[in-house]
């Protein structure tokens, strides 16, 4: 789970990393009052995304009169910004985080991953922030700086310092950088998060180390024993089609195509959308419908791929090991009778109770297309797609 | 012969007593696994479908001399029952949850780095469907009957993907000697190359079928692997070729976030590596048919 920077920028602050001062606005009005709180002479104006990059889609305005700051705010409210990070449909732009502009001298790089070789939180860090880290790697690879932290001891301040010193930073602010350092790493563990990023980590001309920007992201999977991050979920960042299968404890991720598709397990779910692909269609969804899935499950699974109005047609996919083929069968039934489904669909079934599902299909008379296998399925409905879309 | 699982494994079952673990422990003995017992906390001393039940895994394996877990825990609790099996001396650990958070599972890999390799447990796993020696024994969910009894490896990131293999394999009369599902999570226990190696080292495998998909570098390792240091043939077959950047498909663990992680850059790194490949899920049968027949 993605959270917005204004909050990221909160829980840096308490476990001990420096941020700009600032305030959170929804109305032009609440943005030129943020800076008489502020005083100063320069603000930022950001909008509140969960997408990187939001500069270059003119996200982020450097103000120096009221006027631009309720200018900037009135242009951000409201708009879909596209970046590289949200595909092109964008994401809206709701709420706008106002700061105090910060005088730079140095530009870092910081970040804690979870290494999938390492299998280990590893630190990356650079001198040369600002850009993206994709960007650093392939310009700057020399500055980059990473650092391994043992589970069992968490990190350690010789660590912090020793990345801090390798970053080049003067020596009367290595404590200030070691404790920033750690302090993310903390807010990690503590928070089950699995991957902060400050980009860019800077020097302020008072010699100062403040982190700009921020960005967290959390483990699904442990968000059941943080109560206070699960509440930071911000639905209006989210696919809609994702969220009204995820609220209904469905797998499913949108795509662009218009051949819906119901397959348990994830690797068999991609391998079908990879076998539509081959078969000169596009898939509109991924969707596991996962493991011992009952008759509404399936009911509720055709509901979430016909929410996108895009769906033309539909392959159901199922390989039972744990699951039944009769129960599929019956959800499948009962979708196509209760949501009159005209589209075309194509079911194939294999594995436990995979006779009685295919006789429940056959004796119910439904117009729907049975298939023996992946490959037969997946041309099956793109064929009879085309030919619906053609007709 | 057959690697990590055969009839003589002593199986217990962690979670014995709840739904899901009740209803696979008697799937497992109806195929002739030898499960000797199960472990619920609380209720030790009891039975269940006639099976004792015991309050640690320690207690169990001083009763039964169980020497191989399958914990049908859920996620928030995995990661702990995972290390008491490491602590009980077991040797394998097949942990089938699906949902155990990263930070969990760093733990679980670090606490086992304290026993010396040989007295290390192999986990397999988490969120994987199990694992299965055709004929003789399986701990995990798969339907053991699409498995012919044979002579060629399976190694898997996905179950339902590695069924599609195995029954594709029995329509041509290709027998399993073994199949392992190690599991879609970003962190797990045994990789490719782990088993790999396993394989190249068992008389009962003439070849090995690996079931890959996008996201981390275990496929990659098991290329080096296999280019290195294997003799069998091996074919591939990777998942997620349609697969956007940068979103998790399903499993925890399918996700492109780095140079090499995609499904066409892996079946670059394999097909290097002198790797068959399986070019679509459904050519698992005619591939693997043609590249024994060339062997």
């Amino acid at each position: 789970m993605d959270i917005h920077e204004y909050q990221a920028k909160e829980l840096l602050r308490e476990f001990g990393v420096n941020t700009p001062r600032g305030g959170i606005a929804y109305s032009p009005e609440q943005a030129v009052y943020r800076c008489s709180e502020l005083s100063g002479e320069r603000w930022v104006v950001k909008a509140q995304i969960h997408s990187g990059a939001r500069g270059k889609a003119g996200g982020v305005r450097i103000c120096s009169t009221e006027e631009e700051v309720s200018d900037a705010a009135a242009w951000m409210l409201g708009r879909k910004l596209v970046t590289h990070q949200t595909g092109p449909q964008g994401k809206l732009v709701s709420r706008l985080y106002i700061e105090e502009a910060t005088n730079i001298s140095q530009e870092l790089y910081l970040a804690f991953v979870m290494d999938r070789k390492e299998e280990r939180v590893v630190v990356v860090a650079s001198s040369q922030g600002g850009m993206e880290i994709e960007e650093i790697s392939d310009k700057e690879p020399d500055s980059i700086i990473r650092s391994v932290v043992d589970p069992a001891v968490g990190m350690q301040a010789f660590q912090a310092r020793e990345i801090a010193f390798s970053l080049g930073l003067d020596p009367s602010l290595i404590n200030q950088a070691a404790k920033t350092i750690t302090g993310c790493y903390r807010l990690m563990e503590e928070n089950d998060a699995n991957m902060v990023e400050i980009n860019p980590l800077v020097v302020t001309d008072a010699n100062e180390i403040v982190a700009l920007d921020g960005k967290l992201s959390f483990d699904d999977n442990a968000l059941f024993r943080h109560a206070k991050i699960s509440e930071l979920r911000d639905k209006s960042q989210e696919d809609p089609r994702e969220t009204y299968a995820g609220d209904r404890g469905l797998n499913y991720i949108g795509l662009e195509g218009e051949i819906g598709c119901i397959v348990n397990g994830a690797g068999l779910a991609m391998a079908t959308l990879d076998m539509i692909k081959q078969s000169g269609g596009e898939p509109a969804n991924f969707l596991d419908v996962g493991g011992g899935a009952s008759p509404e499950r399936v009911l509720m699974s055709f509901k979430a791929v016909l929410n996108d109005k895009n769906v033309e047609a539909i392959l159901v996919n199922i390989f039972a090991g744990i699951n039944r083929c009769d129960w599929i069968a019956e959800g499948v039934i009962r979708a196509v009778k209760e949501l009159e489904l005209k589209i075309p669909l194509v079911v194939r079934l294999s594995g436990t109770n995979v006779e009685e599902g295919r006789k429940l299909i056959a004796d119910s008379g439904l117009n729907i297309t049975t298939a023996e296998t992946l490959a037969e399925a997946a041309d099956l409905v793109v064929g009879a797609w085309k030919l619906a879309r053609d007709a | 012969m057959s690697i990590i699982i055969d009839k003589d494994s002593r199986v217990l079952v962690t979670g014995l007593t709840g739904r899901i673990g009740s209803f696979h422990a008697e799937e497992m003995r109806e195929y002739g696994t030898n499960v000797v017992g199960g472990v619920t906390p609380g209720k030790g001393g009891t039975t269940h479908n006639g099976l004792p039940v015991f309050n640690t895994v320690k207690g169990a394996v001083a009763e039964t001399e169980a020497d191989l877990v399958i914990a049908f825990v859920p996620p928030p609790f995995a990661a702990d029952s995972i290390m008491e099996a490491a602590d009980a001396g077991i040797k394998t650990c097949v942990c089938i949850a699906d949902g155990i958070p990263a930070q969990d599972m760093i733990r679980v890999k670090r606490y086992m780095r304290r026993y010396k390799s040989e007295k290390r447990m192999r986990l397999i796993g988490p969120n994987c469907a199990g694992i299965i020696t055709p004929g003789q024994a399986f701990a995990g969910l798969m339907p053991p009957h699409i498995y012919l009894p044979g002579r060629v490896g399976i190694i898997g990131r996905s179950g339902t993907l590695g069924y599609e293999a195995a029954s594709q394999m029995k329509e041509k009369g290709i027998g399993v000697s073994s199949s392992i599902g190690i599991g879609g999570d970003p962190i797990n226990g045994s990789s490719f190359r782990d088993i790999l190696e396993l394989f190249e080292n068992d008389e009962g495998t003439d070849a090995v079928v690996m079931v890959g998909e996008i996201g981390g570098p275990q496929e990659a390792e098991a290329a080096a692997y296999i280019r290195d240091h294997m003799k069998k043939p091996v074919a591939a077959y990777i998942a997620g070729l349609s697969a956007p950047k940068g979103r998790t498909m399903g499993h925890a663990g399918a996700i492109v976030s780095a140079f090499g992680e995609s499904a066409q850059e892996k079946v670059e790194i394999l097909g290097d590596a002198g790797v068959t490949i399986v070019p679509t899920p459904s050519a698992f049968g005619p591939v693997v048919e043609k590249m024994l027949k060339a062997a």
